[in-house]
Formats: C-alpha cells, sequence, structure tokens
C-alpha cells in the first residue's frame, strides 16, 4: 500500500532523463580478458559454490587470536632499542652479568608489555567495529522464495538482496529494480567521496519488472565483470539476462558503504562481497606511526650504541690484556684456579666475556627506563588532552580525545593540515543571505567574514563606523529563532513588504525563479506544518526555503507540475499557481547552469535559468543587460563577503520558438550513439541565449563555529592548510573564501584537464600550466602577492604520476593555498602521502567521514571529527576532536607543550645517563677494566626508578614555558615546533656534551678526594662503598638541580618531585643502612655513621654539585641575555608584570605576533587596508 | 545563585586545576639580577670554605716511606718473589723513617690539636699498589658467612677459596685469603711507641657485621696460603685487621688504617719501624708504604678540596663580574617587545 502511494505522489525520473544515458560503448570488448573475469550467476547460489568468491566478511584487524602474540612481539623487536634491551635480559640470566636478572627483564616486559597491550586494544576497538558491521542484517532472497534476514558477513556474490530506506548496501550491487517505477532510485555517498548531495542510480530497463519479492523466485542472470578495483566512478561488465546482454555502466552500482536515501526500496544482485568491493579496495591497512622526534631519538641511540660499543671494546680490550699480562702474577686472585672467564690462558674468552658485561654495565648510556617513562608520560599527556574543558564540545558533550599517545609531541610540529571541507570546515548547511534583485542589493545579515573583519578593525581602533554597525545588528539578532538555510533580513522584502518596492514584477520574477527553477521535492513536516525539501544539494534547498519565506512557497511537484503557493499577493490572499515543466536543463559542472521551461498558468512559456555569474553573462540579450552593471558590483561585494553566488535569468518564449526547439532536443534525446551528449549540449545551448538577467543570489556556506577564527590563529601560527574536498570546484572555491583561504586579489591558478582524450597531451597540457604558474610566482614582485592552487581530481590524477608530482608539489608549496577538489578518498591518502615525503614536513589531515580514512591514516598525525554519523574518522584517527575549532587548541597549546616537554625530557633523560653511565666506565678505567661497578646494585637499581625519574616525568608531564592564554595569544609561539628548534642536533649534542662534562666533574673531584687520603678525623680511608655513595650523593644532588635549571614552571609538584627525590636518596641510604648486613653489606650503617659525620662528604656533595650545574647556568644565563628565544621574551613580559601596567602595548604587540600571513582574516583586513590606503593616494 | 556559586567552587578546586594545567606555579625568570646574584653569592661561599679546606689540610703532616725494597736484604734483590715466598727466611725489618717534618703553614695551625710541631696523634696507614678490584676478588666474599659463621653454609659467593675437607673455610673467599700480614713496631728514642690497634675499624662492622661467635677456625689451612692467618681463638668481630682488610677499597691503590700512635711527636723526631716484611707485592710489583699522618677536621692531607672549592668560587665571581659587565655594556631591557620574533624579523626585512 505504502507502495502505491509513493508511486502516486511522484514519478520524478525524467528530469533526469537528460544526464544520466549514457551508452557504455568502450567496456565491451574486454570482458573476459585478463582484468575482467569475474562472472557472477545472479539468484544460483549453488552454482557459486563452485568458484567461490570472498565472502562478505570484513576485517580490518591487523591480528586475529593466535597471531597477535607473534606478530606482536615481532613488531616490538622490530625496533633497535628494544632488541639491545632483550639481548641484555638474556646476558642478564647468564653469570655474567653485572646486574640481577629481574632488573634488567622487568622494565623490558614492562615497555613491551605497555606498548603490546595498547596495540592489542586498538585492534580489539577494530575487531568489535567490524564485528558490528558483519552483524548487521539485511532481506536476502532465500530459496523457498521470499526475502529473509540475513547478516552482512553470509551475503555471497549472486544474492539478491533488498535494501530498505535510510540502509547501507551491504556490499556492491548491481542494482536491479526501485520502488519508483523507471528503477531510479537515489544514494548518499558520504562515506565514499564526502559528497552529501544524493545521487541518482537507475536501473536496467531490462530489469525493471523485477520489483516485487515473488518475481524473483524464477530470475537467473550472469554477470560479466571486471575484477575488484578501487576505482569508485567506473565499471565495465554486462548482464546476460533472458537471453539478451546488456551493458552495465556506474549508473547501476550500488556502492557499499552508500546509503539508499529518499527511496523505500531498492533491489540488487550482489557483484563484489567483502574485501573486493570498491570501497574496502580504496581502504589502507591502518600503520602505526611514530612521532618524528621519537625517529630522531633512534638516531641517538645509535649514536649511543656506537658510543657503548666503542667503550665496552675498550673496556674488553683492556680486561683482556690485564688477564694476559697481570693475572698470572696476581696471586690473590689465585688465577691457577680461575674459571674460564678469568684464565690467563685464553685472554679472549675472557675479553668477549668481559664484553658482555661491559655491554650490560654501561647499558644505562640506553636507558630502557626512558622508554618506560616516555610511555608513562604520554599517556598522562594524553590524558590532559582527553581531560581539556576547552576542548569539550558542550552541545554534543564530547570531549577531545587522544586516542594514541605515541603522537602527542607530533602536534607540535605540524606544518602542513590538510583538511577535508564537508563536515569539517563547513556544517554542510547553506544559508540564503542575500540578494541582488533588478540592481538593488538586498540582505543586511553580515557574512561571517564581514562579522570577523568588522571585530577585527574595531580592535585595531579606526574608524570603521559601518562595520560597527554590523557587529551591533548581529548582537540583536541573535534573539531572533533561525531557520534552517536562511538567514535573510531586509524589511524591504520580508512579510510581502516587497509589494510597495518599485521593482516588484522584477522581485516576484526573481522569487519565481528560485521556487521553480530546481529540481527539489518537498516534504510536509507534520510537526510544524512546515515544507523540507530533499534537495540535490544544500544551496538549492536555501533558495526553495527563501522563496518560502518570501512569499513563495512550493509545495507539491507532481511529474509534469511545480506548484507554488504565493502568500502575498495584490489582492490579499494566497494564491496556489501551477507551473507545467516543459524540459528540464541539468546542471553539471561543465555547464553551470541549470534551465527549466515552464508553462505558467496564463499558458506563457517561461524560461528560467540560474547559473554560474559568468556563464549567464555571457547569455544575456541587450536588453537583459540593464541591470548587468549593478549585479556585477554586488556579486564582486558578495564574493568578497565569501559568499556563493548563483545569477537569476529568465526569458519568455514563444509557442513557435519552442516547439521548434522542442523538436530539435527530442530528436536529440531520442538519438543513440558516440554524439549524442554534444547534440543534446547543443540543444540546449541554443535555448540558453538572449536570457535577462533578473538579479543574483548570494548563500551563506556555513561554515562551522570558530573556523574562520582557528584558521586565521594556525595561520598564524606558521601553518599552511591544505582544503581536500570531494566536492565541486565552485564550492569548493567559495569555501575557500568563506574561510579567508581565498580572498579577492590573490592570484588563483587553477590547473584543469584539457578533456583531450590522449594521455599524452593531457599531461604535457597540465605539465605546461604547472609551469606556467612557477613562472608566475617567480616574476611576481609585490611582496604581498598571494597565490592559490585550485586543481581538480581529473587532474590531481595526473599530477599525481611519478613524473609530475614534484612539479606539482613545488608549485603547491609556492602557493599560500591549496585546494583540490573532487578528488577520491585514495587520492587524498596520495596527495598527503606526497605532501609528507615531497616535504619532509608533518602533515597532519583532519576530517569526519569514511572518505577521509585514507588521508588520515596516511597523514603523520590524523585527526577525527567526532559527534558526526559516521565513526569510521575517528576509528582511523590518532586524535579526535568535536569541531575544527578545537584543532588551534590541541596544536598551538597541547602541541607546543608536549613537544617542548618531550623534547626536553629526552635530552635530559640522555644527558641524566650519560653523566651517570660514564662515571662507571671511568672506574671501570682506573681499575684496570674489573667489570666491578662503584656503587651499589641498589643504588644503579634506584637510580632510574626512584631517585632521578620523578622530576623528569614532572617536567614531561607538567612543564609549560608559556601559559596557555600566551600560547593562544602568540600562535607565531609554535613555530619553535616546525623549525624544531628543541630537538636538534645541536641541542641534543649539547646536552650530551654536558653529560660528559658533568660526568668527568663528579668522577674527578670524588675520586682525587678520596682516593687514598683518610676522609674522616680519626683516620678512616674511604673504600668502595664510601667512595660509591659519596660519587652517587653528588650525582642526584647534581642531576636533581640540573633539572631544576631547566623547569621554567614550578607548581607543587615539581618542587615535591625534585626535593623529594633528592630527599629519597638519603631515607632510602638510612633505611638501607638500618637493614641487617646480610642485605645492606657495606653499605651497613653507612650514612649514619661513616658519611654524615664527615665534612668532607658534605662539602664533596656541594662542590660537585654547584661544579656540575655552574656550566649549564652561565650558558642559560647568557642565552636569555644575549640570544634571548621567543619564549624568554614572553616569560619577561609575565614576569614582569608588563602586560598588565602596559595594555595598550600589550594589545598592539599581540596584533603584531600575527605573522606576515597570507591567508586567513587578518590577510584579509590587510589586504582590505592596503586597498584603502591605496585610494587614499591616488585621491591625494 | 547557589548551583552557580558550587560550580564556581567546584572549578576552582585543585583537582578540577590540576587537570586543566593551570595549577598555582612560580615562574621563575633567570633575570640578570638573578644571576648575578647567584654568581656572587655561590662565589662568596666557595672562596672562604676553600681558604679554610686549604688551612686544614695543610695543617696535616705526612710522612711516606716505602719499605717494600729496603726491606729486602741486598742478596735477594733480584729475586724478591722467591725472597718472599721462602718461609725458612725471616721477614724482620728495621726501617728509619724520616724524620717529622714542621708544619709548613705556621699561621694557620693554631689547631685544636695542641701546640704546633707535635702531632696530638699520628695516623698509621699501609699503602700499596695493587689490582684489587676485579669483580671476581670483590665478589669472593660472604657478608652472611662472616655474621653467622658456619651456621650459614652457602659459600658459593666465595670461589675459589670455599671449603677445606668439605668444610667451609671462615671466613671465606678470596679478600680474606689475601688477608694482609705486614707488622710494625715504632721505636723512638730507643722506647717503643705506644700504637692504638683498636677501634680501627668501623664500630657497626665490628659490632653487627662480623660475628662475635664465629671463629676463624679452618682458616688459611689449604694447600695454598694467601695472606696473613687468624688468630682462631679470637671471634672475628675483634680481629679488626681483618675487618679494615675485608673494607674493599675503591681504587687499586689504596691506604689502610693501621693503629693510631697516641703519643705527640716533635719535629725531628726520628722513628725507628722494626717490621715484619711478609705480604707479598712483589709478584705483581706493588709498592709498599708506611704513612704516619696527623689528621685534621676534614682528615688526611687533602689539599684539592680546598682548591677546588677556590676554583669553583673564583670562577663564580668572575662570571658575575662578567655578567655585570655584560649587562652594563649591552644592555637588553628586559621583557623588551622588540625582540620578539616578528619585529625581530621587521628589523631584518
Amino acid at each position: 500500500m505504502a507502495r502505491g502511494r509513493i508511486r502516486a505522489k511522484l514519478r520524478k525520473s525524467h528530469l533526469y532523463s537528460f544526464c544520466l544515458f549514457r551508452s557504455s560503448g568502450s567496456g565491451g570488448q574486454s570482458i573476459g580478458g585478463p582484468g575482467f573475469s569475474r562472472t557472477v550467476y545472479c539468484n544460483e547460489p549453488q552454482v557459486l559454490n563452485q568458484k567461490p568468491y570472498r565472502s562478505n566478511i570484513i576485517s580490518t584487524t591487523k591480528y586475529n587470536f593466535f597471531s597477535f602474540l607473534p606478530k606482536a612481539l615481532y613488531e616490538q623487536f622490530h625496533r633497535v632499542a628494544n632488541l639491545y634491551f632483550l639481548g641484555c635480559a638474556i646476558a642478564s640470566l647468564t653469570p655474567l652479568s653485572p646486574f640481577s636478572p629481574v632488573s634488567m627483564i622487568a622494565p623490558l616486559a614492562f615497555v613491551v608489555g605497555l606498548s603490546m597491550a595498547k596495540e592489542g586494544l586498538e585492534d580489539w576497538r577494530r575487531f568489535m567495529q567490524d564485528r558490528e558491521v558483519n552483524s548487521r542484517k539485511v532481506h536476502v532472497h532465500n530459496e523457498e522464495g521470499g526475502f529473509g534476514k540475513k547478516t552482512w558477513e553470509d551475503v555471497r556474490v549472486g544474492d539478491v538482496v533488498k535494501v530498505e530506506k535510510d540502509q547501507f548496501f551491504p556490499a556492491d550491487l548491481l542494482l536491479l529494480s526501485s520502488n519508483y517505477e523507471d528503477g531510479i532510485c537515489y544514494v548518499e555517498t558520504m562515506n565514499l567521496d564526502g559528497e552529501t548531495n544524493l545521487k541518482a542510480k537507475k536501473a536496467l530497463e531490462a530489469t525493471l519488472g523485477l520489483d516485487e519479492d515473488d518475481n524473483f523466485n524464477n530470475f537467473k542472470g550472469i554477470i560479466k565483470c571486471e575484477d575488484p578495483n578501487p576505482s569508485l566512478y567506473t565499471f565495465v561488465g554486462n548482464l546476460e539476462y533472458e537471453g539478451k546482454v546488456y551493458a552495465i555502466d556506474p549508473t547501476q552500482i550500488l556502492l557499499r558503504d552508500s546509503k539508499l536515501r529518499n527511496t523505500e526500496f531498492v533491489y540488487g544482485v550482489v557483484i563484489f562481497t567483502g574485501h573486493d568491493s570498491k570501497v574496502m579496495q580504496n581502504s589502507t591497512r591502518s600503520p602505526s606511526k611514530r612521532s618524528r622526534v621519537e625517529k630522531k631519538m633512534d638516531y641517538i641511540i645509535y649514536v649511543l650504541f656506537s658510543v657503548l660499543l666503542v667503550i665496552s671494546l675498550i673496556s674488553s680490550f683492556g680486561f683482556a690484556v690485564e688477564i694476559k699480562y697481570s693475572m698470572p702474577v696476581w696471586w690473590f686472585m689465585r688465577p691457577q684456579d680461575a674459571d674460564e672467564y678469568y684464565s690467563p690462558k685464553k685472554p679472549v674468552i675472557s675479553g668477549l666475556s668481559h664484553m658482555v658485561t661491559a655491554l650490560m654495565l654501561y647499558g644505562y648510556l640506553i636507558p630502557i627506563s626512558l622508554y618506560v617513562s616516555i610511555e608513562v608520560v604520554k599517556v598522562l599527556q594524553a590524558t590532559f588532552i582527553n581531560q581539556d574543558i576547552q576542548m569539550y564540545d558542550e552541545d554534543t558533550g564530547i570531549p577531545a580525545q587522544a586516542r594514541t599517545s605515541n603522537l602527542n609531541e607530533e602536534l607540535g610540529q605540524v606544518d602542513t593540515i590538510l583538511s577535508d571541507k564537508t563536515g569539517t570546515l563547513t556544517c554542510n548547511q547553506m544559508d540564503f543571505l542575500k540578494c541582488s534583485i533588478a540592481g538593488i542589493p538586498y540582505g543586511v545579515s553580515p557574512s561571517e567574514v564581514e562579522l570577523a573583519a568588522a571585530q577585527q578593525m574595531a580592535n585595531d581602533q579606526e574608524d570603521q563606523g559601518e562595520l560597527k554597525t554590523l557587529v551591533a545588528s548581529k548582537k540583536e539578532k541573535a534573539h531572533k529563532s533561525p531557520i534552517k538555510g536562511f538567514n535573510f533580513e531586509d524589511n524591504r522584502l520580508m512579510n510581502g513588504n516587497w509589494l510597495k518596492e518599485p521593482t516588484a514584477a522584477r522581485i516576484m520574477l526573481f522569487c519565481q525563479i528560485l521556487a521553480v527553477c530546481h529540481t527539489a521535492i518537498p516534504e510536509l513536516n507534520e510537526e510544524t506544518g512546515n515544507y523540507t525539501y530533499e534537495a540535490e544539494s544544500p544551496d538549492e534547498g536555501s533558495f526553495l526555503v527563501a522563496a518560502r519565506e518570501l512569499g513563495f512557497e512550493f509545495f507539491q511537484r507532481t511529474q509534469s507540475s511545480v506548484f507554488v503557493r504565493e502568500k502575498y499577493t495584490a489582492s490579499g490572499k494566497p494564491i496556489e499557481r501551477e507551473y507545467k515543466i516543459l524540459n528540464v536543463l541539468e546542471f553539471t559542472s561543465k555547464r553551470k547552469r541549470m534551465t527549466v521551461i515552464v508553462r505558467d498558468e496564463e499558458g506563457q512559456i517561461l524560461l528560467l535559468c540560474k547559473g554560474a555569474d559568468s556563464i549567464i553573462f555571457d547569455r544575456l540579450s541587450k536588453d537583459g543587460k540593464l541591470y548587468l552593471e549593478d549585479t556585477t558590483r554586488h556579486l564582486n561585494d558578495y564574493g568578497e563577503a565569501g559568499l556563493r553566488t548563483l545569477a537569476l535569468a529568465y526569458r519568455k518564449l514563444e509557442e513557435s520558438e519552442y516547439t521548434a526547439w522542442n523538436n530539435e532536443f527530442q530528436k536529440a534525446k531520442t538519438s543513440i550513439g558516440a554524439d549524442r551528449d554534444a547534440m543534446l549540449e547543443n540543444a540546449a545551448d541554443m535555448m540558453e541565449r538572449d536570457l535577462f538577467l533578473v538579479g543574483a543570489t548570494a548563500v551563506e556556506d556555513k561554515l562551522q563555529k570558530g573556523v574562520p577564527q582557528c584558521i586565521d590563529k594556525l595561520a598564524q601560527a606558521g601553518l599552511k592548510l591544505w582544503v581536500l574536498t570531494g566536492d565541486k570546484m565552485e564550492t569548493a572555491i567559495n569555501i575557500g573564501f568563506a574561510c579567508s583561504l581565498l580572498r579577492q586579489g590573490m592570484k588563483q591558478i587553477c590547473i584543469t584537464e584539457s578533456g583531450s582524450e590522449d594521455k599524452q597531451e593531457v599531461k604535457e597540457d597540465i605539465l605546461k600550466q604547472i609551469t606556467n604558474g612557477l613562472e608566475m610566482i617567480k616574476q611576481e614582485n609585490d611582496p604581498h602577492a598571494a597565490f592559490a592552487l585550485i586543481i581538480d581530481g581529473k587532474t590531481l590524477a595526473y599530477a599525481l604520476e611519478d613524473d609530475m608530482k614534484l612539479k606539482f608539489l613545488g608549485l603547491a608549496v609556492e602557493c599560500a593555498s591549496v585546494i583540490c577538489c573532487r578528488v577520491s578518498p585514495k587520492q587524498k591518502a596520495l596527495v598527503t602521502r606526497l605532501v609528507k615525503q615531497g616535504t619532509g614536513k608533518t602533515t597532519l589531515a583532519i576530517g569526519d567521514g569514511a572518505n577521509d580514512v585514507g588521508m588520515i591514516q596516511e597523514a603523520d598525525i590524523g585527526v577525527g571529527i567526532s559527534g558526526v554519523e559516521g565513526m569510521q574518522a575517528v576509528m582511523a584517527s590518532d586524535f579526535s576532536v568535536s569541531q575544527f575549532r578545537f584543532l588551534e587548541r590541541l596544536l598551538v597549546v597541547h602541541g607546543h607543550w608536549c613537544y617542548k616537554r618531550i623534547a626536553q625530557m629526552i635530552c635530559y633523560f640522555f644527558y641524566k645517563n650519560i653523566a651517570f653511565g660514564l662515571t662507571l666506565f671511568y672506574f671501570e678505567a682506573f681499575t684496570g677494566f674489573s667489570g666491578q661497578s662503584v656503587y651499589d646494585d641498589w643504588y644503579m637499581l634506584l637510580f632510574n626508578v626512584v631517585l632521578t625519574s620523578l622530576p623528569v616525568m614532572s617536567l614531561g608531564v607538567f612543564e609549560q614555558d608559556v601559559s596557555s592564554e600566551v600560547c593562544l595569544e602568540f600562535p607565531a609561539v609554535y613555530q619553535q615546533g616546525p623549525r624544531n628548534l628543541f630537538f636538534d642536533w645541536y641541542r641534543i649534542l649539547g646536552w650530551m656534551g654536558n653529560g660528559l662534562l658533568c660526568s668527568l666533574i663528579i668522577f674527578f673531584i670524588n675520586i682525587i678526594i678520596l682516593y687514598d687520603q683518610a676522609f674522616r678525623a680519626e683516620g678512616q680511608t674511604a673504600d668502595l662503598a664510601v667512595l660509591g655513595t659519596t660519587m652517587f650523593t653528588c650525582i642526584v644532588w647534581s642531576l636533581n638541580c640540573q633539572i631544576a635549571l631547566t623547569m621554567s614552571h614550578f607548581t607543587w609538584i615539581q618542587h615535591v618531585t625534585i626535593g623529594g627525590s633528592i630527599a629519597a636518596w638519603y631515607i632510602f641510604l638510612l633505611i638501607y643502612g638500618a637493614l641487617s648486613p646480610r642485605i645492606s653489606g657495606d653499605a651497613y650503617q653507612i650514612l649514619v655513621e661513616a658519611l654524615a659525620p664527615a665534612p668532607i662528604y658534605w662539602q664533596t656533595t656541594l662542590l660537585a654539585t654547584i661544579a656540575c650545574t655552574l656550566p649549564y647556568m652561565a650558558h642559560i644565563a647568557y642565552q636569555r641575555c644575549f640570544e634571548p628565544e621567543d619564549h624568554h621574551i614572553i616569560q619577561e613580559i609575565k614576569y614582569y608584570r608588563k602586560d598588565v601596567e602596559d595594555q595598550h602595548m600589550w594589545t598592539r604587540e599581540r596584533s603584531k605576533a600575527r605573522q606576515k600571513t597570507k591567508i586567513g582574516f587578518t590577510a584579509r583586513v590587510d589586504a582590505k587596508i592596503r586597498q584603502v590606503r591605496a585610494k587614499l593616494n591616488k585621491k591625494q | 545563585m547557589d548551583t552557580d556559586r558550587e560550580r564556581h567552587r567546584a572549578r576552582e578546586t585543585a583537582f578540577y586545576l590540576f587537570t586543566q594545567q593551570s595549577l598555582p606555579a612560580c615562574k621563575p625568570v633567570l633575570t640578570p639580577g638573578w644571576v648575578i646574584a647567584i654568581f656572587l653569592f655561590m662565589g662568596v661561599i666557595f672562596i672562604p670554605v676553600g681558604l679554610i679546606s686549604l688551612r686544614a689540610s695543610h695543617c696535616v703532616v705526612e710522612i711516606v716511606d716505602r719499605y717494600d725494597i729496603d726491606c729486602v736484604p741486598e742478596p735477594s734483590r733480584m729475586d724478591k718473589v722467591s725472597y718472599i715466598q721462602d718461609d725458612s727466611i725471616p721477614k724482620n725489618c728495621s726501617h728509619f723513617m724520616k724524620p717529622v717534618p714542621p708544619i709548613t703553614w705556621k699561621v694557620s695551625c693554631i689547631s685544636p690539636y695542641a701546640e704546633p710541631y707535635t702531632f696530638s696523634s699520628a695516623v698509621i696507614t699501609r699503602h700499596y699498589t695493587a689490582v684489587k678490584t676485579a669483580t671476581e676478588y670483590v665478589k669472593s666474599r660472604s657478608d652472611k658467612q662472616l655474621l653467622d659463621g658456619q651456621k650459614y653454609h652457602d659459600t658459593s659467593s666465595c670461589q675459589p677459596v670455599e671449603s677445606n675437607n668439605n668444610r667451609p673455610i671462615v671466613p671465606c673467599g678470596l679478600i680474606a685469603w689475601s688477608l694482609f700480614n705486614d707488622t710494625f713496631e715504632f721505636i723512638r728514642e730507643g722506647a717503643e711507641l705506644k700504637v692504638n690497634r683498636k677501634n680501627i675499624a668501623w664500630k657497626s662492622d665490628r659490632g653487627h657485621k662480623f660475628g662475635k661467635n664465629v671463629y676463624p677456625f679452618n682458616f688459611q689451612n689449604g694447600t695454598l696460603i694467601g695472606g696473613g692467618k687468624l688468630n682462631p681463638e679470637i671471634p672475628l668481630s675483634d680481629q679488626e685487621d681483618l675487618i679494615v682488610w675485608m673494607r674493599t677499597s675503591a681504587l687499586p691503590s689504596f691506604r689502610k688504617l693501621y693503629g693510631r700512635i697516641e703519643e705527640d711527636l716533635d719535629v725531628d723526631d726520628v722513628v725507628v719501624v722494626n717490621l715484619m716484611n711478609n705480604y707479598n707485592t712483589y709478584s705483581f710489583g706493588g709498592k709498599k708504604k708506611l704513612v704516619l699522618s696527623t689528621s685534621s677536621w676534614l682528615g688526611g692531607k687533602n689539599d684539592f678540596l680546598g682548591h677546588a672549592c677556590v676554583f669553583v668560587g673564583c670562577s663564580s665571581l668572575t662570571l658575575a663580574i662578567i655578567f655585570m659587565l655584560l649587562h652594563v655594556k649591552y644592555r637588553r631591557p628586559y621583557g623588551d617587545m622588540s625582540y620578539l620574533p616578528w619585529n625581530r624579523k621587521s628589523f631584518s626585512g
């Protein structure tokens, strides 16, 4: 019953007759050949058993239950450091080890275990997601002749499935029929290409009869088609049905992960299942990402490992020599009884075995505790990101989430942001904002760009009265309840007032065009009584809403007519008018216009046309240019304000003229052959001439909250933003304007494909365009000139080929903004890879839909927008935020902090372990490479665990060079990350040198003071325990003082950890000394009895500590005085409270802080100011 | 209102501030004032400390006397090893020590240690060079056995001197086995100087580390005799020589406390030492020295400490002065906007 009603309600398919029918001539021959081997026996599952294709189960997990352990372990020990630690752990089980095995194995198990647990958890999440998808239900035709529910995973190739409204397609299907008689259905391909507008698909004429459940009992057919491939927009195949062969083209293919919309149900045959489906072919395995800092750390590890090897070699060589020449005379060692490791007869064995011992003894140079600490610190940092209330979206209740903690510091080094458009930058909602009718502009609501510009100028305290009123008007408006898609405000037009305008007739015509020239379907909202519109694109919807609000309510569409209710008429009573639709000439990106030809109630034939201004202006009649000048000016204004514009025109047709043309048109329409398209095109072109320009519309593509400001800040922080969108070029450019990536006066370099058949020719053409672009940039003299690169997907496919991509990249990086439109998910990923590998800089990809997954996975950092329908992007991402604007805080605050924290932490860690580890080596060298460690085992164990770990972790978790407010006020400070000022080799080697110096100072001060003289008034000399403990005390003090010097932010936590670490050492000594000598050995009562009463002990500690920190302190003091870095100055400003004392200066500096950016609001405002000045100069 | 206030209060709670990373913090900035003050302060602290240490060190008198060659009779000097290993030759040796020197730095030594030119106490240490810190050697002991004696059976750590006739050697291990066994007697002007050999080991070692009921009943009974022997009648806790010896030194060359001369020595006193030259350092070319030294509150003679302190103090002062000069000459107004990166760029561009 329901079906009947729908059919009666509407048959709209003929609207599409123009664009949908295209013969698929080319593919036919190759079917059956290589690459086209697939044969699908429709509705015959038993045949399929003989030639099975992949099942419809999808699995995106990396591991399964059995492979997890070996595979994950393999991944872990793939890292050099872990492998080294594993070697040490194994060696610690042998008697050669200077340490107990537990002290080697436990930290390794912790690090590896934690990493594996993280991997496992992520994989588990993927598994659960897969399971959810696999267990979705769909109606499948079964052998009993009915349709039964089956889970997706049980769907097989050849099954006939029935998909209902708003369901996803379980696999790639061949559309057989829909509830519409002509087999049309609408799909939303959001997950594939990010486009939210509906796409129409049409079944083959031959299968239209299969529109009832019962019709499928005897349905048999064979589909021969291409093998699985990732191309979303092509399909080659044919269907053998009832003895005939029909060619199948992409319009009959319903792709997995797209959604059925506006259609009650469809029937389809499964062609590709599971991983064979196009969307899965487009997906890439989620890679495990490592941050740049971590990769660099590998190199440091290599350096240290070499140092370690060298000193171990020296040690073992020295030991072997000692064993060979000295051991025989060391009677006290009983050389004749010595085991093989000490046997003078086998110095080589001794040397080799000592090598193992030495590698472990000096293992402090490559601290496993660093890895443990980094893991812990990163998890804590991630917790802070998750907890940040300022990245919490109150509307949706979703906080920002660091889904992996591996990349925190990478956030501080981002150079290029690659952003999706729809759902990320924009809300995918169009608001009708302004219009120009008959040369008069209407609409007073400011666009977001204007608002922000006004605010900016107000801040700059320049006289901008006009803009100030704009701000004011916006404020007043806040209480008005918003209508979705309509933000228009002008009393001259609203509430029927337009009737009083002198150009009322034109206004009426304007509204009629809006209400009639479209392909939307009205739907009555039962609750409000209003009509909502299912439009092909959101701006069409906004036109209809605007027409409705102005009094022309489109409320019904039949097969042949459009009905409009006019609310305000001369008579005062609403009138319903019917417009008979004679022809619809579709909108395509090539034509850039849409036309309907209607007959109104008076019998007058009207051609109503809307389209891109440039196209319409070319087609005006002489009379039709009446308002051209004014309209052009208004369009420029709108464009400047970031609005998306269309021109509206009409033409009155004579009956005879129309009939003549229609015959021609019908002929073209029914013709068959390759030139059909061209004929249709020509026919349409003939009619769309001699138009009369009525006016223009300006629609605001509603940006998400705070997006322009955020882009502005990010631009100030020196980040480049590329927009990769599946949208049309015009839309993309408009959005570019709206979010200030483009502005008037910016030179746009559009690279497009020539449309030639010859591939080589196309490539040459594109190459020429790129070269021209580069030339243009080179020749530009104006320092303020900015370029924008706009490229579409097809062209990009060529530009991304190996021989051209570097040239393309070269051009792209020269441009201030880059917009790629109509790109497929795979291309998004490829562009990301190109940027990542080509520039060698860190990339961040942000997106919300499944089509962004590739890009998110490919980029160094993937950010998903959470809170929207699909979760695929979030699942694939490393970080998720619920709004684009939170990206600013994520990068500029958290990224900056995390980068500096991790960088400083790693540097300090190497410093401290070098300082400590080398003292062991020096002692070796002084004691004939005996392999004896100068410190008690417990000291060494505690060194990295208790005595020095917490301060460095508090550095890694809590350090703030400048506060978050300052980070946001001075985004330029962010540049320290991308320029990698805090983790360059200069700094790393500096720290290592500092460690070396520190180790030398500590060792020699202690050795010289304590080596043979009595250290007490009572005459006792220092033994190993006394020397070791004193030296260790010096180390604990020096290292902790050093970290206090590196920190610039002391909360009670830092005080407690640093003070606590030093205190912990003495407490430990007390406790350890109080234990039975059976455990403590020579350390028994060492502090109380031996050391504390000796003044020399305290004096040595003080001396060594100060001597160690003195050079570093002089260095930082010098640096701050004479080569201050950005954050130093800001710290000082804050310290002296200059910002509070001199507010004016502070604001001025803040505005100066905005780097000379070429994109963003600021740039736009700057450009405007320059314009104004230029004008003033001219006048003078 | 109430809920508002509560929310406000909740926001101010420490935990909220913690999670938002906005805990109150002290953010010290190394301004020139601070830098100069810190360096000055360190200089002011270190120079006097260094000078005091130096003074203490200068008050220490030390006589070092090498005896390992002199105590081998002329004929045996060609083959010292066989001399020392030959048990039949008596090893006693009489040796003149250098006369006691005057204290060099008179002013400084109005010390608590009685009047100048006398030694209120003398510390005798012996000194020899040997590689004694090889891991195997240092580990070859059993602290548990030293305390518990035979009750503790596991002497595997004492390799290769662990047992004799299936009974664990007490004390086991190489360290004990190679016990130093030279002995000394001091004679001044014909009279014996009394040497106090008690309390040369740490009290805690005597009390808690070496068993009171552990007797070295089978020490040095094996086929190979290492160093000195112990009186099996005396428990380990009273064998202070052993206790001192068991404290392994850090470096190959070391001194150990032998005893204290509790009589004052006068300047130019000549001390004759009668010693038993038992211990074999000739095999490995080690030296043996006898050291007589006074001690100060700092311990022995230790000029380095004082010098280092003075050096660090002077460096600090120099740095303070350098920074002061630099600051005067190239004064950078602090918190000056013109140093901000965007302003600097505009200068250069």
